[in-house]
C-alpha cells in the first residue's frame, strides 16, 4: 500500500507527452489552470523518474521567480549523510503534489558538517528557506556494536552532537524550518531478540539516537520526518538494499524513493500550513455496507459480529480518532437527508453521531457543489478539504470540478479504508496543541451561534447574548505553539502573510521594539482559544502593524475593533501618535482588502497592490462593544516589563 | 523475448530515465554512457533500476560493475530472462 501509493491514481500512460507539454506551456505564455494542471498531473503515483522530470520543471518555475497558482515556493536543502543527489528530484517532483514548488540545493556528500561550518561553504548564499538532514546509522556508526552501556551512551551522544553541531551550524542559513530525519534501525541481528535488552546493540543504540531526535523535535528545535517509522511501515527487508548502498551510497530501496519523497514532502507542507482540516464522507458504501435509501436501518451492513460490518466500523473509530486531534468532520451523500441521518440517530452500531459532524450535506445536487458549500460553511477553502468516497464515478467528478480537494482512491475491499487513507498522509501535523484537542468541537459550537444568529435577527442583540470575553494578552510559553501555528496558517484575515518560524516568533517577543500579543476569546458556548495575533514595530512616533491576522471563526463578533482599540492604546501610552497599516495582497486575503479602510485609517499610498494606511491616535476613540475585554498589558504595563526583559 | 525486444525495452527505459528522445539511430549495441550527455555516474544508477523493474530482473553489482555498453546489458538482461 505504501509502496505502491495506493491512494493515487496510477501514472498516465503518455506521462512524457503530458510533462512535456506543461513545460512547453509554462515557458510561454502562461494561460489559466496550468498550474492546476502541473498539480493534477504530480497527483499520480509516479517513479522516481518521472519525479526527476517534475522536478526539473519545478526548478525552472521555481529560477523563473514569477508565482504559479496554486503553489508555494520554497528553496530547500538537503544535507547529511548517502547519495542526496538521489533524494533530492524525487522530493522535488512529489512537492508540486503537495503544493510545493521546491527548488533543490544539494550539500556535499557525507559532508554536511563541513557545508555548515565552513564560511566559503555555497550554502550561505542558496537563501533556503528549510533544510534537511538525512541521517544513515552506517554513516553514523551505530550499526557497529558497542562494549559497555558507557560505550553504548557515548557513542549515541556522539552521533547526536555532531548532529545537533551541524545543525546549529546551518540554522543561521536557513530562514524556516530545519527538518531531521530518524534513522531507520539495521535489520541483521547481533544477538537476536536479545538485541532489544542489550544497550550496545545497534538496535538498542538507534532507538536511543532516535528517541533524542524526538525530544529535540518536543523541545521546539526541529522538525522530525520518522523515516524509521517509514522504513518498519513498509518492512525492513523491503527498505534497506545492501546492493544500493555499496553500489551508490543509497540509503534505502529505490523503488521506495516515491514514499520516501511523499513523506518528506507532506512534512514540509505540513511546516508551511498546507496540511488538510477537514475529512469529507461518503455515506452509503464508505460509513456502511449497503444503501440507505433501498436496504432500510435493518438492512445496512454495520457492526460487530460481520467482517464487512467490522471494516466499516473501522474507518467510523478512524473519523473518530482524527476528530479527537482536531480535524473536522463532514457529510456529502447523495441522499434524502432524513434516510442520511437516521443512522446517525438511530443505529445502534453507528460510532460516528450526528454531533461529530460540523457539516451534513445530503441532497442530490452534485458532489463538487456540496463540497464547496461545505468549505464555505466552515470557512474553509476546497484544498483544505479530503474527500472519502467508494464511488469511482464521484470520485473522478469531484477531481475534475474541484482539483484542489484530495480524492483518494479506494481498495476493492473495506478492510482496507481506513489503512488507505492513514497512509496517504493528509492531515500531518508539525505539532498539537490544546487548540487542536478542542477544534472539532469549535466548530460544532460555531454552527450553533449560526442558528442562534438566524433565530435572534437583531446583530446587536445577538453579540451581547454571546457572553464575550476577550482577552489580549502577551505570548507566553504556553501559547507559542498555537500562535506560531496560526502565523503560519491563517491565509484569509491576514493582512500581510508573513510567515514566522517558532524560533523567529521568540526573538520576536524577545525584541523591545516589537509588540507581539495574541487575543483569546470566550463565549457561551465554549473557549475559542487564541483567535488572533498581533505584531507591531515600535517606532516613536508610530507604530506600524507587521503582522494582524485573525481566525474566520470569529469574524463579525466586532474582534477586529477590539484589536485595534488595543493597538492605540498601547501604542498612545509609549507616546506614539498613529499607527500604520499594510494590506498585502495574496491569493487568499481578498476579504481583508479594506480591513484598515472600515475601521477609519486612511490610506496613505498604494502600489502593486500593496496599500498603506495611516490612522492618527488623536482623534480615535475607541468604540462601546458588546464583550468584556481583559487587557492585562495595559492595566499593568506587563507589556513594557516584558520588553525590556 | 528477442535480442532487439530488449534492445527496445532499454530505449524506453534510457527515454525515461535521461528525459530525451531515443530511436535506434542514438541507441545501438554500441552505444556506451560517453555518447550520452545525460547519462552520467547518478542517472546510470536510475537506468539500472529502471531496467530491473521493466524487465522483472535483479543484477549483482559485480554484473553491474562489468557492464561497457548497451550491448552488455542486452545480453545481461537476455540471459537472466532465459533462466
Amino acid at each position: 500500500m505504501l509502496k505502491s501509493m495506493s491512494w493515487l491514481q496510477a501514472a498516465p500512460g503518455d506521462f512524457r507527452e503530458q510533462a512535456r507539454a506543461l513545460q512547453k506551456a509554462l515557458r510561454g505564455e502562461r494561460g489559466d489552470g496550468l498550474g492546476l494542471r502541473l498539480h493534477a498531473l504530480a497527483g499520480h503515483a509516479l517513479d522516481e523518474n518521472q519525479l526527476a522530470s517534475l522536478a526539473r520543471l519545478a526548478a525552472e518555475v521555481f529560477r523563473s521567480s514569477i508565482p504559479l497558482q496554486p503553489f508555494s515556493a520554497l528553496k530547500l536543502g538537503v544535507f547529511g549523510d548517502g547519495t542526496l543527489s538521489l533524494l533530492a528530484p524525487s522530493i522535488a517532483g512529489t512537492g508540486l503534489r503537495h503544493r510545493l514548488m521546491v527548488d533543490t540545493f544539494v550539500g556535499a556528500f557525507n559532508r554536511a558538517l563541513v557545508d555548515a561550518l565552513d564560511p566559503s561553504s555555497p550554502v550561505r548564499t542558496a537563501g533556503l528557506d528549510m533544510g534537511l538532514l538525512v541521517s544513515d546509522a552506517r554513516v553514523l556508526g551505530l550499526d557497529q556494536p558497542a562494549g559497555s552501556r558507557e560505550a553504548a551512551r557515548e557513542k549515541v551522544d556522539q552521533a547526536f552532537q555532531q548532529l545537533r553541531r551541524t545543525v546549529e551550524g546551518l540554522r543561521p542559513w536557513i530562514a524556516s524550518a530545519v527538518l531531521v530525519q530518524t534513522v531507520a534501525s539495521p535489520l541483521e541481528p547481533l544477538f537476536g531478540s536479545f538485541d532489544r535488552i542489550e544497550p550496545g546493540s545497534p538496535l538498542s543504540m538507534v532507538a536511543a539516537f532516535n528517541e533524542r531526535i524526538a525530544e529535540w523535535a518536543a523541545d521546539g528545535g526541529i522538525v522530525l520526518v520518522d523515516v524509521a517509522r517509514l522504513a518498519e511501515s513498509v518492512g525492513l527487508e523491503s527498505w534497506d538494499d545492501p546492493a544500493h548502498w555499496h553500489a551508490s551510497k543509497l540509503g534505502f530501496s529505490p523503488s521506495l524513493l516515491p514514499v520516501y519523497a511523499d513523506v518528506v514532502a507532506r512534512t514540509v507542507a505540513a511546516v508551511r500550513g498546507l496540511s488538510r482540516k477537514c475529512l469529507v464522507l461518503d455515506l452509503d458504501n464508505t460509513l456502511w455496507g449497503g444503501v440507505i435509501g433501498d436496504d432500510g436501518l435493518a438492512g445496512i451492513v454495520l457492526g460487530q459480529g460481520s467482517a464487512t460490518g467490522e471494516a466499516y466500523l473501522a474507518v467510523q473509530r478512524m473519523a473518530l480518532a482524527l476528530r479527537a486531534r482536531g480535524v473536522v468532520l463532514a457529510v456529502c451523500s447523495k441522499n434524502e437527508e432524513a434516510n442520511a441521518r437516521a443512522p446517525f440517530r438511530e443505529h445502534p452500531d453507528m460510532l460516528l453521531r450526528e454531533e461529530h459532524i460540523a457539516v451534513f450535506q445530503a441532497n442530490w445536487t452534485d458532489k463538487a457543489a456540496n463540497l464547496r458549500a461545505i468549505a464555505e460553511t466552515l470557512n474553509i477553502g476546497v484544498d483544505a478539504l479530503v474527500f472519502l468516497d467508494d464511488n469511482p464515478a464521484e470520485r473522478m467528478q469531484v477531481r475534475r470540478a474541484l482539483p484542489l480537494v484530495a480524492v483518494p482512491e479506494l481498495p476493492e475491499d473495506p478492510a482496507l479504508y481506513a489503512r488507505t487513507l492513514a497512509a496517504a498522509g493528509y492531515f500531518e501535523a508539525v505539532s498539537f496543541s490544546k487548540e487542536d484537542r478542542q477544534r472539532a468541537e469549535m466548530y460544532q459550537a460555531n454552527a450553533q451561534r449560526a442558528a442562534a444568529l438566524s433565530a435572534s435577527g437583531d446583530v446587536g442583540a445577538y453579540l451581547a447574548s454571546l457572553d464575550m470575553v476577550c482577552t489580549i494578552d502577551v505570548v507566553d510559553d504556553v501559547a507559542r505553539t498555537r500562535v506560531a501555528q496560526l502565523i503560519n496558517k491563517s491565509n484569509q484575515f491576514n493582512l500581510t502573510t508573513r510567515r514566522y518560524s517558532e524560533a523567529e516568533l521568540v526573538a520576536a517577543i524577545r525584541n523591545p521594539a516589537k509588540h507581539v500579543v495574541q487575543v483569546r476569546l470566550v463565549d457561551r458556548f465554549g473557549d475559542n482559544g487564541v483567535i488572533a495575533v498581533l505584531i507591531a514595530d515600535k517606532a516613536s512616533d508610530a507604530w506600524e502593524i507587521d503582522t494582524w491576522l485573525m481566525s474566520c471563526r470569529v469574524l463579525g463578533r466586532r474582534v477586529e475593533e477590539a484589536c485595534l482599540a488595543h493597538l492605540a492604546a498601547a501604542a498612545r501610552a509609549a507616546g506614539a501618535r498613529a499607527l500604520i497599516g499594510r494590506y498585502i495582497p495574496s491569493p487568499k486575503n481578498g476579504m481583508v482588502k479594506d480591513h484598515y479602510g472600515k475601521l477609519g485609517f486612511s490610506q496613505d499610498s498604494a502600489a502593486d497592490g500593496v496599500t498603506t494606511w495611516r490612522l492618527g491616535l488623536e482623534g480615535y476613540v475607541a468604540p462601546a462593544l458588546e464583550m468584556t475585554v481583559v487587557d492585562p498589558t495595559l492595566a499593568t504595563g506587563a507589556d513594557r516589563e516584558v520588553a525590556h526583559a | 523475448m528477442s535480442r532487439d525486444d530488449i534492445l527496445n525495452g532499454i530505449r524506453g527505459a534510457m527515454a525515461d530515465v535521461f528525459d530525451i528522445d531515443v530511436d535506434e539511430n542514438i541507441v545501438t549495441g554500441d552505444t556506451t554512457a560517453d555518447d550520452i550527455e545525460e547519462w552520467d555516474s547518478l542517472s546510470h544508477i536510475r537506468l539500472i533500476v529502471a531496467v530491473e523493474r521493466k524487465f522483472k530482473v535483479k543484477f549483482t553489482n559485480k554484473e553491474i560493475e562489468s557492464l561497457k555498453r548497451v550491448g552488455d546489458l542486452v545480453a545481461l538482461v537476455g540471459a537472466k530472462t532465459a533462466a
